[in-house]
């Protein structure tokens, strides 16, 4: 669980890309990990110099950056700060954040979180260390850290890793009615089998999180960042764009092909966000089932898609069915494609040519853009799968410790944490909810 | 309005409403050392219950159990009234067990006037109190239907459902407080008049049955624990003779008489404004709201043990006198019963809490406190909790001192007084563990240990209470410091009888008793030297050495709670002229005036950054008390 006494890092600069990205740690750990890093240990405090900073676990070269670092309690948390000033790449940022989080004190083996949104001001608030003026326009920056987060947690959990959390609360609310209600309603006459369905739906979280943890670990499950799909009609090039895409994207996450044989998905770092794209069937009259079930799928996954990106063949605009004359009201991005075998006609879209490389610079650019967008440009959209997968790793912690011999109040105790840490992706229910359920599932009064 | 001095009899509080409430807000402001007069209609109606006759139950009893805590009378006047003892929740973990007594009705009201008589700095008078003077926008006193004036530096309100009742009873609606006594109308006039945002509630009673009337032998018999266990810390022994309940339950012929006759009652023929909770209060709701439902419990209650009247808990209802009758004799051993009085709903207004600050004082009007159903509680335990707040801090301002506020992780009094104030109600409150967050510290076995200290600072503990105190807090202190020093290899655990892992690790006794199940007697095999503690010294040991591994993981957290309850937001914030939040937020926290960054947090729709907009506030206006 979070706790004032952990170290914390995260981003402490604007949006990247930018010239400079800084990334700040506060706490006890903030010197050890930041001596792990840094090559030739740290200046003296307070002045600035330049050193490779690298993964203390791989010894892996991530940036040459400039270190600083303040001495607790005459810093601006009150506590011990070191400051990395980076190149202001996403990768960079990412891998120097993951590095941090990785590192584990040789002493306690305790390690460094994430700070969350605020954090680094509150630590000063709380240690008398912020002056009024600081806290002025602080909310802002609260604000629009936390409304990211959020965006950035449900973007991060796209589909059906979304619907799979949603659940998963779901199971936990339900839990805790029937615990809560068979201990605050001792004696009603409630249906004995209270304490078997609470268990039922505990196991079936714990379930569920410890295979959603073994597939993040095998790289599949859940899908990372944003999910691009590529939709029109067969034969435009949708798959030649998608490997252009593969092709000159130096950092490729994984390439998994679809278990329905007609999607192809491939993860990858676009300009240091984390993105999916999704090539599908071409969109026409099917010939044969087979071939109808994966349009069926392409439709429902231009549904569910973050981005959809139409693509059409400029020799044949206008013969498109009504379906793609409703994708092409309803895409993110319409592309033309095939520039090279018809002349300019003055059409709505981007003209480009797959094979020539025409006009995928700027597509990727355009692309970019709107990744952006939906994420945000600050330091969440790098971190959020990271969030994400600690989060559930506290759930998976907590819930580990849950067995149907624990007491009933131990066991809520249990479900109310786990139900904390879960409001870290899915925002905030209390014991209102609970007791909503519990009310309209038992008759209970006197 | 003026009175001269001459006519004006003067206390430091005056306590008006002879309630639960109002019982346990004089006798703490009294205990206090507070000149206390407690005003209410008729000295012979102090400590009735007007409802069903027990004391206690799961997180009521918590309750009841801090009220002792802190030397209020509720347990000690229930183990003198008390004629049926059951722990609840027994089989689960102890932080849980509920506590409650089945009450003869007449020797509560007996105890409980005694127990004000013999409280040094009280008076009980007798006039219905008809207004409140106010000098100043501050209240200075009362003036009761006899025209006298009472002064005083604080008064403390607790009327209950006397602020303009209405009895609905079937078809016919009457003005009423408890049946057969006027409410007070003028007294609620004064209040709304001052500006108090109000609602109106609802909540009901059941029909009284004649005992002779019920074939007891049809019905399941629920004997009490034996021994029966005390609810207060100051009784040895339950000396009142102890008697068993009864349990029946409603039929599906019951169901299609309520069913068939629903539309006469106030509630679902639309007469009734008030909000009614989400758990059912009347058999009605139960029937209708849950139409797969064939059964429901009842729990037949003898109103005393020479009552000729019961109290069947479970169907409180609104119906016509001859439908309640029509639907009771189709119940098991009912069949020939007898009504001495029928059930009915009572709606009745209440003031909106979130005009309160923690210590109960009204904000809009300094020098007054509400206490009990008129904050939009139900029960008598949760009246009782907040009158004992109510008249503690009474007693605090008329000698000038500061608010005493207990907190969420110290109380469950603490946890109600909280959710109440900074979230208002909207249906009758109810007093549930689960409202706990820090549930597994917060017992009702630790209780004394909690607060009993804290109680005896404020002045509120009696000195027999304290001795008694004291010496069990050392006599557990030396058990835990005795068991933690006492260890054993787990291949002699092993041959006790113990389940430990074979690693070599030396446990020590307070480690095993901490096991579930902990067997104290296998314990003492291993370490003879325990048997020098006393039985209620283990088990109060075993309680603590249960929950040690979650307890010490929860101060974090409590560490964490409390440092934003030492920042305390002024209370005459301008929300409006705050920039940075949004419209819902200023509206929200200007409805719950929170007084401190912790409560702020917890009105719903408060986000982390309206939160940190209100730092600004603590900075520059607010002082940082000691946590």
């Amino acid at each position: 669980m979070a706790s004032e006494q952990d170290t914390i890092v995260a981003m402490a600069s604007g949006p990247v890309p930018a010239g400079v990205a800084i990334v700040r740690l506060s706490g006890t750990l903030a010197m050890p990990v930041a001596q792990a890093m840094t090559s030739g240990g740290l200046p003296p405090a307070r002045q600035v110099s330049l050193r490779r900073i690298s993964d203390p676990a791989t010894g892996e070269l991530l940036d040459k950056g400039l270190v600083v670092w303040f001495a607790g309690p005459a810093s601006f948390t009150g506590e011990d700060i070191v400051e990395l000033h980076l190149h202001g790449g996403p990768a960079v940022v990412k891998g120097v954040i993951d590095a941090v989080l990785g590192w584990r004190s040789p002493e306690s083996d305790a390690a460094c979180r994430l700070a969350q949104a605020g954090e680094f001001t509150k630590r000063a608030f709380y240690n008398e260390r912020l002056d009024l003026a600081s806290v002025e326009g602080l909310a802002d920056l609260v604000r629009a850290e936390t409304a990211a987060q959020r965006r950035q947690a449900l973007a991060a959990s796209s589909g059906a890793a979304r619907t799979l959390l949603g659940e998963w609360r779901q199971h936990l609310m339900h839990a805790l009615a029937m615990l809560e209600a068979s201990i605050d309603f001792a004696d009603e006459d409630l249906p004995p089998e209270l304490a078997a369905a609470a268990a039922a739906a505990v196991e079936q979280v714990q379930d569920g999180v410890t295979s959603a943890l073994r597939d993040a670990a095998a790289g599949t499950a859940l899908r990372d960042g944003l999910l691009v799909a590529i939709v029109g009609p067969p034969n435009v090039g949708k798959s030649s764009l998608l490997n252009a895409f593969v092709g000159r994207e130096a950092a490729i996450v994984s390439s998994i092909p679809g278990t329905t044989r007609d999607i192809v998905e491939v993860s990858l770092d676009l300009g240091g966000y984390p993105v999916t794209i999704a090539d599908t069937a071409g969109l026409r009259e099917a010939e044969n089932v087979i071939e109808r079930e994966g349009i069926a799928r392409a439709r429902g996954l231009a549904e569910r898609a973050d981005l959809t990106l139409l693509v059409l063949d400029q020799q044949v605009l206008g013969q498109g069915s009504e379906d793609i004359e409703a994708l092409r009201a309803s895409a993110d991005l319409v592309v033309l494609n095939k520039a090279d075998l018809a002349g300019d006609h003055g059409a709505d879209g981007l003209s480009i040519s797959v094979k020539t490389g025409q006009g995928l610079d700027i597509l990727r650019t355009i692309l970019l853009e709107r990744v952006r967008e939906r994420l945000g440009a600050g330091e969440a959209a790098l971190i959020t799968r990271r969030r994400h997968h600690d989060a559930m790793l506290a759930i998976h912690d907590i819930l580990a410790k849950w067995s149907a011999d624990l007491e009933p109040e131990v066991q809520a105790h249990l479900l109310h944490q786990a139900n904390r840490a879960m409001s870290a992706l899915l925002g905030h229910s209390d014991i209102e909810d609970v007791l909503d359920l519990i009310f309209s599932e038992f008759c209970i009064g006197k | 309005m003026k009175h001269s001095a001459k006519s004006m009899i003067e206390f430091d509080v005056i306590v008006v409403g002879g309630g639960h409430a109002g019982c346990e807000a004089a006798a703490a402001a009294a205990r206090c050392g507070a000149t206390t007069a407690l005003i209410t209609h008729k000295i012979e109606t102090i400590g009735e219950m007007s409802c069903n006759p027990a004391i206690g139950g799961v997180g009521k009893g918590h309750l009841v159990r801090e009220i002792d805590a802190l030397d209020g009378l509720m347990g000690r006047v229930i183990d003198q009234a008390g004629i049926q003892y059951r722990l609840l929740n027994r089989s689960k973990g102890p932080a849980v067990w509920g506590p409650r007594a089945q009450a003869d009705r007449k020797l509560y009201k007996q105890a409980m006037q005694a127990a004000l008589h013999q409280t040094p700095n009280l008076t009980l008078i007798a006039d219905p109190v008809e207004d409140l003077l106010v000098t100043e926008g501050t209240v200075t006193g009362v003036v009761g239907a006899s025209g006298k004036s009472y002064g005083a530096a604080a008064v403390v309100i607790t009327t209950g459902t006397f602020l303009r009742g209405t009895i609905h009873l079937g078809e016919q609606q009457t003005p009423a407080g408890r049946v057969g006594e006027a409410p007070a109308i003028r007294l609620a006039e004064r209040i709304a008049d001052a500006g108090f945002r109000m609602g109106r509630l609802k909540t009901g009673t059941p029909a009284r049955l004649i005992r002779a009337s019920i074939n007891e032998a049809a019905c399941e018999l629920q004997p009490g624990d034996d021994p029966p266990e005390p609810l207060s810390t100051m009784t040895d022994r339950i000396t009142v003779p102890q008697i068993a309940c009864l349990i029946t339950h409603t039929t599906p012929a019951t169901h299609d008489i309520i069913r068939a006759n629903v539309h006469r009652t106030a509630m679902y023929s639309g007469r009734i404004e008030g909000v009614g909770p989400r758990y059912c209060p009347s058999v009605e709701d139960k029937v209708m709201r849950f139409a797969d439902k064939t059964s429901h419990q009842i729990f037949l209650e003898p109103e005393g043990l020479d009552s000729d009247l019961v109290y069947p808990n479970g169907i409180s209802t609104s119906l016509p006198e001859d439908v309640q009758l029509a639907f009771l004799r189709t119940i098991p051993g009912l069949e020939t019963v007898e009504i001495a009085r029928p059930g009915y709903a009572i709606e009745s207004e209440y003031v909106d809490p979130r005009e309160l600050s923690p210590s109960l004082e009204t904000k809009r009007l300094p020098g007054l406190f509400l206490a009990g159903q008129i904050n939009g509680t139900t029960g008598y335990e949760e009246a009782g909790a907040q009158g004992l707040v109510a008249g503690l801090n009474a007693a605090h301002r008329s000698a000038g001192l500061e608010a005493v506020v207990f907190d969420r992780a110290e109380a469950y009094l603490g946890v109600m007084i909280d959710d109440l104030v900074t979230r208002g109600v909207d249906e009758p409150y109810r007093m549930f563990t689960s409202r706990a967050e820090y549930r597994l510290a917060l017992r009702s076995d630790n209780a004394d240990q909690r607060l009993t200290p804290r109680g005896i600072s404020l002045g509120l503990v009696g000195r027999e209470r304290q001795k008694r105190f004291t010496a069990k807090r050392e006599a557990l202190s030396e058990a835990i410091d005795l068991l933690k020093r006492s260890k054993a290899t787990p291949p002699a655990l092993q041959r006790a009888g113990f389940a430990v892992n074979q690693d070599g690790r030396p446990r020590t006794a307070w480690e095993c008793l901490g096991q579930p199940k902990a067997d104290l007697a296998a314990l003492t095999l291993i370490w003879p030297e325990l048997q020098t503690i006393s039985a209620p010294i283990v088990a109060q040991a075993a309680i603590d050495a249960r929950y040690q591994g979650y307890l010490a993981r929860e101060q974090a957290d409590v560490a964490a709670y409390r440092r934003d309850e030492a920042l305390q937001l002024p209370s005459d914030l301008d929300y409006a002229a705050v920039r940075g939040l949004s419209t819902e937020e200023r509206q929200k926290l200007a409805l719950a005036r929170p007084a401190t960054l912790g409560a702020a947090g917890r009105i719903p729709g408060i986000t982390p950054a309206g939160i940190v907009t209100l730092l600004r506030y603590v900075r520059r206006h607010g002082t940082r008390s000691a946590a």
